[in-house]
């Protein structure tokens, strides 16, 4: 630990906490990928409920996302905003 | 390679309730809505009945277009929110554009959405209190279980907390992208430049020519596809919560 200041110290444990939170990012997208290929599928199968079927999978898709945004707020947090120094 | 990441600079401070900040969100908010303005003064200057000028065809097809999506999602019983919905549609769609033309977009900053967000929720606790009473709307917390009553609390609160953080998070997470890459195509110019012999790898080293173009493809989808998407999905979580507030 020598010529680590405490400073520093904690800088990198943010940054390494922020790369951890990103792992978040997981989980939306695998759900994500299932939705859209779903969707697909009821296209293929009904292609005139094309818009329907859309801009209900958008809207599934911006709720799926919000555990990744809560992970992608931890990160900018630790990075930016510097709480623990 | 220095990057700078930061939150809305403060141009000064109104001196009253111990000091009022301006910042670049709310200048560049009054920016968009004055823009905004100007467009709906446009496209609606000199309206006939029967649709002449192109400008009326396509303010015509807009407003339809806000009408029909209000219908769909709310029912006829809402018809009178499709000028809210209009309204936060554009202002959502053209704050999060304005980083096109490097203006610091207002909905990277979350003070924006959240006060969105909070419009949101006092309107969805209105119309639950409207449709089932104070009673009735106290008592929801209670179900199914007088157990649940915490979990139910959190969940009410989480609504507008995620509307506001999906909103931020996706434009302010596309910002700090672009920036990162502008950050590592100068990088590498000046790196590739540099082996160049001589005074001319000195002089074109510090010209950034990697970050000329290869950008845009990244802003097609981060600045255009975000912005407009997110606008749509906002306006559409308020549309179905609300909806569902009143039943």
């Amino acid at each position: 630990m020598n010529g680590i200041t405490d400073n520093g110290f904690i800088l990198g444990c943010s940054a390494i906490g922020a790369g951890l939170a990103m792992i978040a990012g997981i989980g939306p997208g695998i759900g994500e990928g299932n939705a859209v290929a779903k969707a697909l599928e009821a296209i293929g199968r009904q292609p005139e409920c094309k818009g329907d079927v859309t801009s209900t999978m958008l809207l599934g898709c911006a709720i799926a996302e919000s555990t990744g945004i809560y992970g992608l707020i931890v990160a900018l947090i630790l990075l930016f905003v510097k709480p623990l120094t | 390679m220095n990057l700078e990441v930061h939150g809305a600079k403060i141009f000064f401070e109104i001196p009253i309730f111990g000091g009022i900040p301006i910042t670049e969100t709310i200048v560049n908010t009054w920016i968009v809505m004055a823009v905004i303005t100007l467009i709906c003064i446009f496209l609606t200057r000199d309206l006939k009945v029967h649709a002449e000028s192109k400008r009326q065809v396509v303010a015509e097809y807009l407003v339809g277009m806000v009408t029909d999506l209000v219908k769909n999602n709310m029912g006829e019983r809402f018809m009178g929110y499709v000028p809210y919905i209009g309204a936060l549609f554009s202002l959502s769609a053209f704050c999060s554009l304005s980083s096109l033309i490097g203006l610091y977009a207002p909905t990277s900053d979350l003070s924006t959405t959240a006060a969105w967000a909070l419009m949101t929720f006092v309107m969805i606790t209105y119309y639950k209190i409207r449709t089932n009473g104070i009673g009735g709307y106290l008592k929801g917390y209670t179900e199914p279980v007088f157990v649940m009553t915490p979990l139910n609390i959190i969940s009410e609160i989480a609504t507008p907390v995620s509307m506001a953080f999906r909103h931020f998070g996706n434009i302010a997470s596309g910002s700090v992208v672009t920036l990162l890459i502008y950050g590592a195509l100068s990088t590498l110019s000046a790196m590739v430049l540099g082996l160049l012999p001589g005074a001319l790898g000195e002089v074109l080293s510090h010209i950034p020519i990697f970050a000329v173009g290869i950008p845009a493809v990244l802003s097609i989808y981060f600045d255009l596809f975000t912005s407009v998407l997110q606008a749509f999905i906002f306006s559409m979580l308020t549309m179905s919560y609300i909806k569902s507030a009143c039943e």
